[in-house]
């Protein structure tokens, strides 16, 4: 009797120690997660000379918004810029997804399949491989250089992802509404626009989310396409304050963080629909 | 479902401006990069003078492309296998009822909302090898002479300074991979792994024998998705460390851009985005026909 409650206890004992070195072990793993953050903040609130001096990881003596000011009057042009840019390729992209959602998971004409594989297909691609072309093909129409040059480019490569999101959201929709819908005399505009449209609002926050951070956060397509430092969204800026003569770390800290906020804010506000947009990244649904 | 034809062939319709675009867009445009890799054009202005397979000869032979190719593989490969250790290690330690989840789920995921760009100024900053990390190293005793980014050793064909990246970006991505993880862990019915435990299988057997083989298509997922990132890596590279000292951290993507972008010399660019073009597909290409076999027999 009192071997067998010595056992329990015991394994009461290492239990709780397993339990106790699990938090460790999860606590451990998000201070590492966290530093990167800890060393922005700390940097961005200190003065040129304190960021300068060795002590990079202490605290700022004092809290200084030298910094944030300095990288605030740089960047905000480029956050107007990436505001500009963003939200017309989002909801454009968002757009013809949701079409195409709606054809593919729901009209399944003959190769509709092969279709939409290939068109899957663009989503992967390094768009290296289609940049020249694109650069020769904007100069021609006239928006090489331009905000709308870079949208339309969103838009158009944002189509793969935005259909296969669109398509896999739709497909949990009952056949059986949408019958009902075509018995009452509707077509298929009819459909989507009736009942399609009114139940997509998860499936758009969603894609909404997925869009705007992939478009805020891109940097390939904006410093090839913009040139000019007056159209510039805020990735190339930022890129180009870290490339100059005297290194300020204090601003460039500050600057990250600003240039980061947008999308931070969106994934600490609607992290749920972010992650679900994230898994349906990798093709299943 | 009720479909009438005349409906089939207005739901086309409704898709044809997309398949437009992306044929134009996407399948057009590789082949007119295809057509400029073979192609004598240098300088601004466009010229279409086929030379044949010179750009590519040219590029094997360059030792810069040969660096990149072997950086681009090793890479690859300690990016995946980082970021798959530690994302499959969170996902197993999260998934067993922790108070805060939430919370933790948050902060390993955070890194995901940003843009390359900010995690390489970011790591830039904390991999300095005067200010950074070295100094904590040094506090706690450890060997601080650490040249990160800057150092040009290679051991073997492997460019000490990769780590640097390959910290940042699994820095990036393990969340990611958590996420995954985690969202296959909670499909395994609960049972299966109790019936396990009751026929006296210990932890690491149920790992090894139960959990890890009905996990082998996320892992096969997260392969796919982590090892396309990593074939194309360019913007953190720019923001973090450049082309690097004698190539250290130089990567094909970003040997393209300068190629083109800088030096005018627009057909052996195209020649490079080719490549690129291929080796992703390599991986992309026999995963989508996996993924739409197993849709079309579910």
């Amino acid at each position: 009797m009192s071997s067998a409650t010595q056992t329990w206890k015991t394994e009461r004992a290492v239990a709780s120690l397993k339990r106790t070195v699990l938090y460790i072990t999860l606590v451990a793993f998000a201070a590492l997660f966290l530093t990167p953050l800890y060393v922005v903040i700390s940097t961005g609130l200190k003065t040129f000379q304190e960021a300068r001096l060795a002590a990079m990881w202490s605290l700022p003596p004092s809290v200084s918004l030298q910094a944030f000011s300095a990288a605030f009057t740089r960047l905000a042009p480029h956050l107007e810029n990436s505001f500009k840019l963003v939200i017309p390729a989002t909801f454009g992209s968002a757009l013809l997804g949701s079409i195409n959602g709606y054809v593919f998971s729901k009209w399944r004409f003959r190769g509709a399949n092969t279709i939409f594989a290939l068109m899957l297909f663009g989503m992967f691609i390094p768009y290296q491989s289609i940049l020249i072309p694109l650069v020769v093909f904007l100069r021609t129409i006239g928006l090489y250089g331009t905000l709308w040059g870079l949208i339309l480019t969103h838009i158009v490569y944002g189509i793969p992802i935005t259909t296969l999101m669109f398509r896999n959201f739709y497909a949990k929709i009952p056949d059986e509404l949408l019958d009902a819908g075509h018995i009452d005399g509707l077509d298929l505009l009819g459909v989507y626009r009736r009942i399609i449209v009114p139940l997509s609002a998860p499936g758009l926050v969603v894609v909404v989310i997925w869009q705007f951070t992939s478009i805020w956060n891109d940097f390939l397509f904006a410093v090839t396409i913009t040139q000019r430092p007056g159209v510039q969204p805020i990735t190339v800026a930022l890129q180009n304050l870290a490339g100059s003569q005297v290194i300020e770390w204090n601003v460039q800290m500050a600057g990250a963080l600003l240039a980061a906020m947008p999308t931070l804010v969106l994934y600490i506000i609607l992290g749920k629909y972010f992650i679900r947009g994230m898994l349906a990244g990798s093709v299943k649904g | 479902m009720i479909r009438t034809k005349r409906d089939l062939t207005k739901a086309v319709l409704l898709v044809t401006p997309s398949i437009v675009l992306v044929s134009i867009f996407v399948y057009g445009f590789i082949l007119w990069s295809l057509r400029t890799s073979v192609s004598a054009w240098q300088g601004i202005r466009p010229d279409y003078t086929f030379v044949g397979l010179r750009n590519y000869i040219h590029l094997f032979q360059s030792t810069r492309f040969q660096i990149d190719l072997w950086n681009t593989a090793y890479f690859t490969l300690f990016f995946i296998a980082t970021c798959i250790v530690v994302g499959f290690v969170l996902a197993f330690l999260i998934n067993r009822n922790i108070r805060g989840e939430g919370v933790f789920r948050t902060v390993y995921l955070f890194p995901m909302a940003l843009s390359f760009i900010v995690t390489g100024v970011v790591w830039r900053w904390m991999l300095n090898p005067t200010f950074g990390v070295n100094i904590i190293l040094e506090n706690l005793g450890f060997p601080s002479d650490w040249g990160w980014y800057t150092d040009p050793t290679r051991i073997g064909g492997f460019h000490v300074a990769l780590t640097s990246l390959i910290l940042a970006a699994s820095w990036q991505f393990a969340g990611y991979t958590m996420a995954i993880y985690l969202a296959g862990l909670r499909s395994i019915p609960y049972e299966v792994i109790e019936s396990a435990r009751m026929d006296g299988a210990t932890e690491i057997m149920i790992v090894r024998k139960v959990v890890l083989p009905m996990l082998r298509s996320i892992t096969l997922s997260a392969v796919v998705v982590l090892g396309h990132i990593s074939l194309k890596i360019f913007d953190l590279v720019m923001a973090m460390t450049g082309r690097g000292p004698r190539f250290a951290t130089d990567f094909p993507g970003v040997f393209m851009f300068e190629t083109t972008f800088t030096g005018n010399r627009y057909g052996e660019g195209a020649a490079i985005s080719i490549v690129m073009l291929v080796m992703v597909a390599l991986i992309i290409i026999p995963y989508l026909v996996h993924v739409f076999r197993q849709e079309t027999h579910e």
